[in-house]
């Protein structure tokens, strides 16, 4: 067996390549994965599930594959982290919330079906914030997930168990969802990679809906590379969901293997620095955008004047969208149900079942959103932030005239100590200022590490953002910077994150 | 107090409004490829999206979107260039996701009409506009005395009808029918009916619930402008309970504003043993749907050229087709019109086509068959027998196999399943006895048991002979040919006819 603490710590390109190869077995791979869990995730709670049978039975049949000489996927035997948001039959989906402990799926979701085709090794569902609703997984209806590289802070949301998963070396790969920055956002502040493909990349289908206009699935890995050959496992066509994109996948993984950023045009936005951006990754992100024009992109400065009401419009938008789609969570169908004990007609089982089943961010999401929608505030509420939408598309397309890219800091402060924030709402909103604008426009956006921040040596990350359905240009821009940090520090920024 | 229809008439104006919703025929449902077939076990045609369960989408069901269009097209409507489908938000436990996928403020079609005969003069309905829609799933309420909610000690869920298409088609205002509202009500529904039926897109059997009515009233005082405040009575399902409905409502308002009251805008129940309607949900009580466009799915863009050859596919509107079949068939308006509210157009028609000539085939549908149809509370094209059945029924009578009541004994026979008409003929023994042998014997004894009435035949009077052939008939169990009897009678009494 081949060392178990080496395996952990390789990329799943190398991990797939060794499988495929058969110098070790998938068996081998998944049951060091295991171990691993069982070794630190008592710290870190990153797993709401672990799926340890199914996870052997998977790697064995990739094994017995191999084995008959039969071609082997590019990801196969990769273990993954799946975010609990994903239906996945026969395994229990909670997304965070108590509204569906105990809940199993009868139904695979687009995503985990594609995994499964893909030969995947599916670990186990991972923690979130309730719903995806959060920038710190603190909202979980299952206690919160402690950041890696120091477990007092959290390791963003509401995708903090996947990041967490992979920055602890408990798997190779995860999955996220990005509504606000949920991907992005978490891979910022564990030094990971998290990409927002393009809406419609990757489809929704069995993805248990947060906000339909704003959600995406996405890839979480160590590297670009990674992400990318997990992005063409993910994305493509799926004719169960209407807003899947019906074209081809654009060439993500040829992107990242031939990083460059020669001769293209790089935007600063303007918007996207002042007051609530900590010091320290200021700097790490103008030392990027440096770093960018020494690799031979040209660097300019651009204004999104909108993008100042994207919070405010995502906040309008969000949670006029989650109060109809959590309408379903009933008590009477599938999930908690409470007060059935006779003495309770269904609409009051209804109101208790809701009462005791959604933490407090969603019941306050749910309340913001019906009003928004209410018959005389509609224009007022509802309206006004489409048309911010609009506007905040339009500054992006004048800002694809000039050019290729944008980058900014993903998030503007690095990881905050669990609890900070929690009774601070408005805290916690911005920390997903950067990267709520792609989600309304629908393009596609990365977070990559560019450094640890001086004054607390926490990750700092950079967000690229290109137009949609040129996920491709983050690859390419993304493994470029990617290989040019690695050179300056002589290692990934990972090998600095405590052992555990 | 006390106002009769004829009363409220002389003071009000009455103003209708029709709310008629369609399930379409599809062979799947609106958002998700689940079967539609009725009858099957509960929750048996349901997958996660029907369901509404957690992650599932919808994706729209291409031919819902045809029938609308033909639909909408069919009704003289602008087909929309782009529409959306929106969320109407309210929880119902038979609702899955706890709202309903409609359409709100970009209906597919709109701004058009449909001309139809009420006693002989044509008149216009404009219609508001025709949506897509899903449909939601079934209650029912058990241990309760009405079958109602109240008073139930449980309510079972069936979700297979949940997501069925559904097409909504909203009439504007109705007004200047006067006393002839009601007839205008139910025959606008009957129409649309025919229509629906005529494009292909639905059954529409009112019994079934695949076609489902609102009538909506207000009454203004005669020569005004202004509408006055209305009700809208739910679930009106068939069409003489439509006419009910508005005459009843009429005379309820009427009542009301002849009292100095206002009429309470709300929804109200409709009750089929009485005739009447009683109070609902009052507007203060309304939901606030909170309509937004459905993110989950993209808009619906019919292109021009495929609407435009959708147009021209259109088959003949039914209210021409109906003129032309009456000028064929040689009938009335006023029996055109039972034969339509009756259902039997296509029926008569197809068992034309399968020989039968249009007195015969009129005769039974509208004869027997209706009173059976009638009896069992389904319509006419539910009966289990089939246009060609009829017409082999009606070519028996024709060629003197069968004598109308014979006939009548077929059809029961074909109705209750014993078979083809040949068959139940044959099981039966319902043939005409033409065994002359048999037929004198009967004859001879008949007579020999009535010599005062053979004596009276004998006499001159001829019309005391019917006794003789009702003692025949009897003796046969119905079967010998009367005509025949009669001349035997005649001929051994030495009597000319």
């Amino acid at each position: 067996m081949a060392d178990s603490s080496g395996i952990i710590r390789q990329t799943a390109a190398e991990t797939a390549a060794q499988i495929a190869a058969g110098d070790v077995s998938a068996v081998e791979v998944a049951e060091a994965h295991l171990a691993r869990i069982d070794a630190v995730d008592e710290k870190v709670h990153a797993f709401l599930h672990v799926d340890r049978e199914g996870a052997l039975a998977r790697a064995r049949a990739v094994d017995a594959k191999r084995e008959r000489g039969e071609k082997l996927g590019p990801l196969a035997g990769v273990p993954l982290a799946l975010k609990d948001i994903f239906t996945t039959e026969g395994v229990p989906t909670t997304a965070g919330s108590k509204m569906l402990q105990g809940w199993v799926p009868p139904y695979d979701a687009t995503v985990t079906r594609r995994l499964k085709e893909a030969d995947v090794v599916i670990l186990g569902k991972t923690n979130m914030d309730e719903f995806a609703m959060g920038s710190s997984t603190e909202n979980s209806a299952y206690g919160h997930t402690g950041n890696p590289w120091d477990l007092t802070r959290i390791p963003g949301g509401s995708g903090g168990g996947s990041s967490a998963a992979i920055t602890a070396h408990m798997a190779a790969l995860a999955i996220g969802t990005d509504t606000g920055g949920s991907i992005r956002q978490p891979a910022s502040v564990t030094g990971t990679v998290g990409v927002k493909p393009t809406y419609g990349g990757v489809s929704r289908y069995g993805m248990i809906a947060f906000s339909s206009s704003l959600d995406q699935g996405g890839p979480c890995a160590r590297t670009v590379l990674d992400a990318a050959l997990l992005h063409e496992v993910l994305a493509g066509h799926d004719p169960m969901d209407s807003t899947s994109i019906d074209a081809p996948v654009p060439p993500v993984v040829e992107a990242a293997r031939n990083g460059s950023v020669a001769g293209m045009r790089v935007g600063v936005v303007k918007e996207f620095r002042g007051e609530g951006y900590q010091t320290g990754v200021m700097q790490r992100f103008d030392e990027a955008v440096e770093l960018l024009r020494e690799l031979g992109a040209e660097v300019v400065e651009v204004s999104c004047p909108s993008f100042d009401k994207a919070l405010a419009a995502y906040y309008l938008i969000a949670p006029a969208e989650v109060s109809s789609n959590l309408a379903r969570y009933d008590g009477l169908r599938y999930g908690l149900r409470t007060g059935d004990d006779g003495t309770h007609s269904a609409e009051e089982v209804t109101s208790l079942t809701r009462a005791a089943g959604f933490g407090p961010e969603v019941k306050r999401r749910i309340m913001l959103g019906t009003y928004a929608l209410s018959s005389g505030y509609y224009d007022a509420y509802y309206g006004s932030a489409q048309k911010v939408r609009t506007l905040i598309t339009r500054d992006f397309e004048r800002a694809y005239e000039q050019v290729d890219v944008l980058v900014s800091p993903t998030t503007p402060t690095t990881a905050f100590p669990i609890g900070e924030r929690v009774d601070d709402p408005m805290a916690m909103y911005l920390a997903d200022l950067c990267t709520i604008p792609s989600n309304l426009a629908g393009n596609a956006a990365m977070s990559l590490p560019c450094g640890l921040a001086p004054e607390d040596g926490l990750p700092v990350g950079l967000q690229i953002i290109a137009p949609a359905m040129a996920d491709d240009r983050l690859y390419r821009v993304g493994a470029a910077v990617e290989a040019a940090f690695t050179d300056r520090w002589g290692h990934p920024l990972l090998e600095e994150a405590p052992a555990l | 107090m006390t106002v009769t229809y004829e009363d409220a008439l002389a003071t009000y104006e009455p103003v209708l409004g029709l709310e008629v919703h369609v399930e379409l025929g599809t062979a799947t449902k609106m958002f998700c490829g689940c079967a539609t077939a009725l009858g099957a076990g509960a929750n048996t045609q349901t997958c996660p999206v029907c369901l509404g369960l957690p992650g599932a989408l919808p994706v729209v069901n291409e031919t819902g979107v045809e029938s609308a269009v033909k639909i909408g097209l069919a009704l003289n409507c602008e087909i929309a260039e782009w529409c959306r489908f929106a969320r109407k938000n309210y929880f119902y436990p038979d609702m899955p996701k706890n709202f309903q996928t409609s359409q709100y403020d970009e209906p597919i079609a709109y701004d058009g009409y449909l001309d139809i005969e009420v006693d002989g003069e044509v008149f216009r309905v404009e219609i508001e506009r025709a949506h897509m829609e899903e449909d939601t799933g079934k209650s029912t309420h058990v241990g309760g005395a009405t079958g109602r909610i109240h008073g139930a000690s449980h309510s079972l869920l069936d979700y297979n009808r949940a997501g069925i298409p559904l097409i909504e088609i909203v009439t504007k205002p109705i007004t200047g029918a006067g006393a002839k509202a009601p007839e205008v009500a139910k025959a606008y529904v009957a129409e649309l009916r025919e229509l629906i039926k005529a494009l292909g897109v639905s059954e529409a059997r009112m019994e079934q619930g695949q076609m489902r009515c609102d009538v909506n009233l207000s009454l203004m005082p005669a020569g005004a402008t202004v509408f006055g405040t209305r009700s809208e009575t739910k679930n009106v399902n068939s069409l003489r309970s439509v006419e009910r409905a508005v005459r009843s409502e009429v005379v309820r308002h009427a009542e009301v504003l002849d009292g100095g009251g206002k009429i309470v805008q709300e929804t109200r129940h409709f009750h089929e043993d009485t005739g009447t309607t009683t109070s609902g949900r009052t507007k203060e009580e309304a939901e606030d749907y909170r309509y937004f466009p459905e993110p989950d799915l993209v808009p619906v863009a019919p292109a021009r050229d495929w609407v435009e050859k959708l147009r021209a596919g259109l088959p003949e509107l039914p209210r021409l087709r109906r003129n032309r079949l009456r000028e064929e068939w040689g009938v009335s308006a006023h029996d055109m019109q039972s034969i339509l509210n009756a259902g039997a157009i296509g029926p008569i028609v197809a068992t034309m086509d399968a020989g039968a000539d249009a007195t015969a085939a009129r005769k039974w549908w509208m004869g027997e068959l209706a009173r059976r149809a009638n009896e069992d509370g389904v319509e006419l094209a539910a009966l289990a027998i089939t246009p060609e059945q009829v017409a082999r029924v009606a070519a028996l009578v024709a060629e003197g196999k069968l004598n109308d009541k014979l006939a009548r004994q077929v059809i029961t026979g074909v109705l209750d399943g014993e078979g083809a008409p040949d068959e139940v003929v044959d099981k039966r023994g319902l043939a005409i006895v033409k065994d002359e042998g048999a037929l004198g014997a009967a004859v001879d004894e008949a007579i020999a048991a009535n010599p005062a009435i053979a004596d009276k035949v004998r006499g001159g009077k001829v019309q005391a002979a019917g006794a003789l052939v009702g003692a025949v008939m009897k003796a046969t169990r119905g079967q010998a040919d009367a005509a025949r009897a009669r001349e035997l009678i005649m001929e051994k009494l030495g009597v000319a006819d």
